[in-house]
């Protein structure tokens, strides 16, 4: 073990843990009756989620018509907020997959509540195009199921139906893949518990036992699933890009869309999980596991990924320019200076600028200004969606058809109900499963803890 | 695995690296170990243990070029035979509009298959209970297991030297 020490490198599992004491700290939360500020935000959360609930009962009763939605704009906050959530719900299997292949040991630290964020982003995605169907009741007819019509298929040419294979074996494939992880550690916390408790995570951990032969196959099968999960998630948001790249709409029609839109899912998604570790890390007292250093990394990934898409918001107006094509240009006009130029600034800000801030050690490493930036970067995604989607379609080829687009309490009551649908599942997560995969921060502790490396190791002589 | 019953010897071990050298001493001196349990995956047992790899790979390849075939060949069925429709002028056998289907079912099969594979052949299901040894060997004990059932005093007394001689920290035994 300790020829893969390296004293140069930051350590990622700080306060000298032993074996034992990872356990305790990692199992406390799921452990220990509810802090008071858990309690809070769950309440806050719940009225949040009582307003998606409501929200959607009413867009079911009324019909679609409630959002306002009209002929020329017909594609508004629903879409924006379903193309929004699928990408958050990207890092979590970035994080794992991608930097389990690339052996990325900070990975350990977050791993676990980037890849259950993803689920929840994913969940929160899923109903946006369901709820847009209108006749929510209908929606099994998106699946090629032999019905009574012909049977009548979907058309599997439709980039509509690629997203629904695309978003459907995304969430499945996450699901499997942050489960199989979650076993081992729900074995420890069964290990740990006694009674009623016992017998749930019993029934959770799925009878494991350690074995090594197990640990093996664990091992192999987590690798294989990260191979396969890395295209995947590359594959998912390329898809969602087809909806728009694959249409004959002038600003949607452009071959950057995949590249460009799987940066910006990276971009938000990361940004995301910053958010819920800072809260995290300092409500379940994680300090310890998720530390500076691995702010630090993500803010790299941030920085990086802010900055393709910026090149990718430049390179869209200079090949506006450079084609030639009058209705492309009007569309890119009219996306900067247009009816919509505040969400544009909102975008090109809150994306491009801000992020910047992070070429500097001391900004990266400051939690305050993440806690901050990370904020606005989801705000300005959520923008970025907005500009794409709204503003082409309020300039469409007949100015006799131009309109603008406001939301209703509706569509904002949904927008902002996802949100408390997703910090309610998040909450609930964190009550009942260890945040931070446990066996995997213990296979580091040897090589990633600072006891042995970094600048307060020991002398190890072994 | 016959016996509905087994008495295991086991010792429980502190470290990663003192079980490693007492796994090898074991092999050394030609222990039958039953298995290994630790908390964590340690890095180095499985050839120690003369642990063959992992064939959930193989296993995984074949499911996805199952999903591939399934997909490719569904939707040619349906396109060119089933209900030819024209969309957009493109021909019926449009194949480079099927590969994102192909590619999201290749590797929806691919992880299903595995996961479930994974799952069986580790005999775990959702409620399942396996018989552990100790508690803490999911939390930070290493543990290495004989079965006892068919071992002499002797025997016993030469693991329990065995034990002790490796550095284990505690000794037990448990009917399974």
């Amino acid at each position: 073990m300790s020829s893969h020490v390296s004293h140069i490198r930051e350590p990622l599992i700080n306060g000298s843990k032993t074996y034992h004491q990872i356990t305790e700290d990692l199992c406390a939360p799921t452990e220990r009756t509810p802090s008071t500020m858990w309690v809070i935000a769950f309440m806050i959360a719940v009225t949040g989620l009582s307003l998606y609930v409501f929200s959607v009962f009413w867009t079911i009763w009324k019909g679609i018509g409630s959002w306002d939605l009209n002929r020329t704009i017909g594609w508004g906050w629903d879409i924006t907020n379903f193309v929004w959530w699928v990408g958050i719900g990207h890092a979590g299997t970035l994080i794992s997959a991608i930097l389990l292949l690339f052996r990325q040991k900070w990975r350990t630290g977050v791993n676990r509540a980037a890849e259950a964020m993803t689920i929840f982003a994913v969940m929160c995605a899923g109903q946006f195009p369901l709820i847009h169907m209108g006749r929510l009741w209908l929606g099994f007819f998106i699946f090629p199921y032999p019905n009574t019509r012909g049977p009548l298929w979907v058309n599997f040419n439709s980039p509509l139906l690629w997203d629904v294979f695309a978003i459907s074996t995304y969430f499945t494939v996450s699901l499997l893949f942050w489960y199989t992880g979650l076993v081992p550690d729900f074995a420890t916390v069964r290990d740990r518990a006694k009674g009623f408790r016992r017998k749930m995570y019993n029934i959770a951990s799925f009878g494991w036992t350690g074995s090594a032969k197990h640990w093996q196959r664990w091992e192999s099968l987590s690798l294989i699933l990260a191979g396969l999960a890395t295209p995947l998630v590359l594959s998912v948001h390329t898809i969602v890009s087809f909806d728009f790249a694959t249409s004959a709409i002038p600003g949607w029609h452009t071959t950057i869309f995949p590249p460009y839109f799987v940066a910006g899912a990276i971009f938000s998604g990361f940004a995301m999980v910053q958010t819920l570790m800072i809260i995290s890390r300092k409500v379940l007292n994680l300090k310890d596991y998720i530390t500076i250093g691995h702010i630090e990394s993500m803010n790299k990934v941030i920085l990086l990924t802010g900055t393709i898409v910026g090149v990718a918001y430049l390179t869209e107006l200079f090949i506006a320019w450079y084609s030639g094509y009058v209705y492309e240009q009007f569309a890119f006009y009219n996306r900067v200076l247009g009816p919509y130029w505040w969400s544009y600034v909102g975008m090109m800000s809150c994306n491009v600028l801000s992020p910047q801030l992070f070429w500097s050690k001391k900004m990266r490493r400051s939690v305050f200004v993440t806690f901050f930036m990370s904020i606005f970067i989801n705000v300005g995604m959520w923008f970025e969606r907005f500009v794409i989607i709204a503003t082409t379609l309020a300039r469409d080829f007949l100015p006799s058809s131009w309109s603008y687009y406001v939301p209703t309490w509706v569509e904002i009551g949904l927008f902002v109900g996802s949100i408390g649908l997703f910090f309610t599942l998040f909450l609930l997560f964190v009550r009942v499963a260890p945040v931070v995969a446990m066996a995997e921060v213990k296979s580091i502790l040897k090589s990633a803890g600072d006891q042995y490396s970094g600048p307060n190791a020991k002398k190890h002589d072994h | 695995m016959s016996d509905n019953h087994k008495e295991v010897l086991f010792g429980l071990y502190d470290d990663e690296e003192i079980l490693l050298k007492a796994v090898q001493q074991a092999q050394d001196d030609h222990l039958d170990i039953m298995d290994v349990y630790t908390p964590f995956p340690v890095h180095g047992l499985d050839p120690i243990l003369g642990l063959e790899e992992s064939r959930l790979h193989i296993a995984g390849f074949v499911y996805g070029a199952i999903g591939s075939l399934f997909a490719f060949s569904f939707m040619t069925w349906v396109f060119t035979r089933d209900w030819p429709i024209i969309f957009g002028g493109k021909p019926y056998f449009s194949f480079p509009a099927f590969v994102p289907i192909i590619f999201e079912l290749t590797v929806l099969f691919a992880c299903v298959g595995m996961v479930v594979t994974f799952y069986t052949v580790c005999g775990m299901a959702p409620g399942k209970t396996n018989p552990t040894l100790d508690d803490r060997i999911t939390d930070d004990k290493f543990c290495i297991a004989f079965n006892t059932n068919d071992t002499d005093e002797s025997g016993i007394e030469k693991l329990k030297r065995f034990f002790t001689d490796s550095g284990a920290s505690e000794v037990n035994t448990k009917v399974i």
